[in-house]
Order: C-alpha cells, then structure tokens, then sequence
C-alpha cells in the first residue's frame, strides 16, 4: 500500500503536460512524471519517492510511436519492452531489453522509465549509447532533438520539468552485427551481476557495461583497448579491468571478486562471439 | 485539465471480466487493492507487492499485467479479465487434469498468465512457454506439472503433427 496521497493526471498532449508540471512547480509542489510507472509504484510503497502529482505520460501520442521514419527507428519513451522487441525494428535494442525483469513486467515497464531509473542498471541505455541514439526532450516550449551521450552520464540528466519524448536512432546500424550477454545470480530473472552489450562498427568494437560499476557506461578507453589486435585477448580482457571508470560493484548480488570473474568471462565470450581475435 | 480541483480520490469505472464497476479509489491505491478490497475479486493475490512473483496477474487489455505495480486509476477504460474472468478457460481443467496445483496460491497468478500465452501463441515452442512462465514463482517448486498443464494445451491446439512439442513427442 502507498502510504501518501497524490493527485494524478493522463494528459493527452505535450502542451497540457508541461502545463500542468509548471503549476504544480509554481505552487511550491512536487510533480513527477511516469510513463509505465512500475518504479514509482514499489519505490512509494516503500516510501523512498514523494510526489503530490503524479503526471502520467503515456496518453501523450508522440511518447507511444514505434516507427521507421525515414532512416529512423523512432521509439515514443512511453513505449513497452514488449513492443520494441516484438516489432523487430531494431533487433539489439530488442535482444537486450527481452533480458530486463520478466516478460509480465516488460509488458508495463517502458525505455522511458527504464533509462531514468533510479536503479543503477539501466539495460536499455545500453544498445542506445552505442549506436548514437538521439533524443527528443521537451521543456516549457522548447523541443530539442540531442544525442543520447550529451544527456546520460551515469544516468539521466534532464532538469526538473523536462520530459523524455522519443529516442532516434538511424537505421544504418539495425543490420550491424550485435551481442548481448547478461548474467545473473541465479535465475534468468533478475538483476544482472554482469550485462555486456557489443556492436562492431566498421570493424571497430563498441562495448557498453551495466552491473559493473554503480551506473551504466560506455569507455573510449576501454573500446581502445579491446581493439588493440597487437595483444591477446586475454592481455586485453585484463587490462580493461584495470581501466574501469570506477571500482567494481560489491553487494548481495555478487562480490567484487565474483563480477570481475564473470566480467572477464563474459568479455571472452563477447570477444570470441563477435570474431575480435589477434 | 485542472489539476488545481483535483483531489487525491476519484470514482472511476472498471471494466472488469466484461462488467462496468463504479467504484471510489484512492489514486495510490494500486489495481490489485482496488480488484480485492473494493471490488471483492480476491483470486488474484497479494505477496509480494513487488513484480517479482506473479501472485497477482490479470490481464490488461489482453495483456498479463502485474496488477500490484498498475494504479487503478491508470486502467479506466481498458478491459481487465481476472481469474474470476476465466471460468471457461482451458488452462484451468489442464491445471486440474495435470495436476498442477499444491498449496495454490500461485495458481491463478499462473493460469491468468498461461491463458494469454495461449492465447497468443496456441503453438508456442519451450523458448516461449519458459519465457512467459518465468514471470511465476511457485514456493511449492511445482513446475513440471504447470508446464506440462499449458504443453498439454499446445498439444491439443496444434493440429500438424509435425509442431509438436518435443517433450510431448514420446
């Protein structure tokens, strides 16, 4: 049971949207906005969120699109994990939200909510910051189309009263070869200890890392390093450990010792999968 | 919309199992609350309140749906079948024939989800069937035989010997 009360609202366009969110901000409250909603719900039962006005995005047509568009893939925020995997529009994007949470779950849990979790996993930023997505972002009158990178350091860095719309992505990477590896402690199900998504580019590697370190992330360093065909993989497999942006999770999920291990191991299988031998 | 009238209730109307329901809610009282304490259908369960178990799915506009992580508020106008919904359901006379069923706490979670499967897909290959029952913890680790209730159905749905499944192929 969610222990405070909070008006809610399922406006139908943008304008109404950040309407409401600048009179509830002028107002001295707090507004939140959701899309499916699944984090807010288990964080307020547990009273780790607070909001007055819930402000619900997913009535808004241009957060539910899941098209090509031209040389676009475009994916409304709002959008289930189910969907983008079932639509096969873009397969690595697919592949690797299929390995978020459960398939009950995926049909409420959207990218939107899933790339500004409050959770340091964030999967499905992933396949997104390898392939330069872009991002369409609202505030007050101001419609921008950025990229991704310029946006997602450590997570989200959108300010108060900006909205997540779309994420772009060009479609001359839908055909390039991908991997997608999670690990997980026990069952399929659940937070990984170790997610690697990959994606060779011009026969260049492209790594992205969640589990690992307290946030998701992609390394110039690390990519360097793994395409460094002068040493051996496994040279390389060790180097990159000693080239992580911070010091390696360390919980109930897995020690440090334990995620290195399968790091290195899942980094061999990535290696190996995608034909990066000396 | 103004939101500066509005207030922390609502009266809203469920579609639920094919009838229009009026009923008083709270905005943060989540679908599962809503479907147990107002409207009186108690097959769906609460446990763990999380999205982890499958104790509680209904399905949302087809869909199976954690009813503990949806607010009621943000179902209004979409249909919800619960298990309540399901009286005619095959997958429950599998789950009987099969016996699949202990403590059965998790059976409706499971029944609710095994019926959308099969409803989407009435000749789902194991990579499928593993898939969607994932979303399902049974404490009671009866797994085999709720697996054998749904492939059973598969069975029976498919007509081309050739799709059938290779655990029921001996």
């Amino acid at each position: 049971m969610i222990s405070f009360d909070f008006m809610y609202f399922q406006p139908s366009s943008i304008t109404e949207t950040i309407d409401m969110y600048n009179g509830v901000h002028e107002q001295g409250e707090k507004a939140m906005y959701i899309s499916g909603g699944t984090e807010f719900i288990t964080f307020a039962r547990t009273n780790k969120v607070y909001a007055d006005v819930i402000i619900d995005s997913k009535g808004i047509p241009e957060c539910n699109v899941l098209e090509m568009r031209n040389d676009d893939v475009v994916i409304g925020a709002a959008v289930s994990l189910n969907k983008i995997t079932n639509s096969n529009l873009f397969p690595f994007l697919g592949a690797t939200v299929k390995q978020i949470a459960d398939h009950t779950s995926r049909n409420k849990i959207t990218i939107g909510g899933n790339i500004n979790s409050e959770l340091i996993y964030k999967e499905s930023v992933l396949p997104l910051l390898l392939v330069d997505a872009r991002v369409k972002v609202v505030k007050g009158t101001d419609v921008r189309v950025v990229s991704l990178k310029s946006l997602f350091d450590r997570k989200m860095k959108l300010s108060p009263g900006e909205l997540l719309l779309q994420i772009i992505i060009d479609s001359s990477y839908i055909e390039l070869p991908y991997i997608s590896l999670k690990r997980t402690k026990f069952s399929k199900v659940g937070y990984p200890v170790v997610s690697v998504a990959a994606i060779l580019k011009e026969n260049q590697l492209r790594v992205a890392f969640s589990g690992v370190c307290d946030y998701p992330f992609r390394s110039d360093e690390i990519e360097a390093i793994l395409n460094d065909s002068t040493i051996p993989i496994v040279d390389r497999i060790d180097k990159v450990l000693g080239n992580l942006p911070s010091s390696i999770v360390d919980d109930l999920q897995g020690s440090r010792e334990y995620r290195s291990f399968v790091l290195k191991n899942v980094l061999l299988d990535v290696m190996e999968e995608m034909e990066m031998g000396e | 919309m103004n939101w500066q009238n509005a207030t922390s209730k609502a009266i809203i109307h469920l579609h639920v199992n094919g009838e229009t329901q009026e009923v008083v809610v709270r905005n943060a009282d989540t679908l599962l609350s809503t479907l147990r304490e107002k409207l009186g259908l108690t097959g769906a369960k609460r446990s763990c309140e999380n999205g982890d178990c499958g104790a509680c799915t209904v399905l949302i506009n087809g869909e199976p749906s954690h009813s503990c992580l949806s607010l009621a508020v943000e179902v209004v106008n979409l249909p919800i079948t619960t298990i309540e919904g399901l009286l005619d359901s095959p997958v429950r006379t599998a789950f009987i024939d099969k016996w699949a069923i202990q403590c059965g706490f998790c059976t409706p979670g499971f029944i609710v989800n095994g019926h959308a499967l099969l409803t989407n897909h009435p000749n789902a290959k194991e990579e499928i069937v593993e898939e969607w029952l994932q979303s399902n913890i049974c404490r009671c680790t009866g797994y085999q035989e709720i697996k054998d209730a749904v492939n059973s159905l598969i069975v029976e749905n498919d007509d081309s010997i050739n799709k059938t499944h290779p655990r029921l192929s001996k």
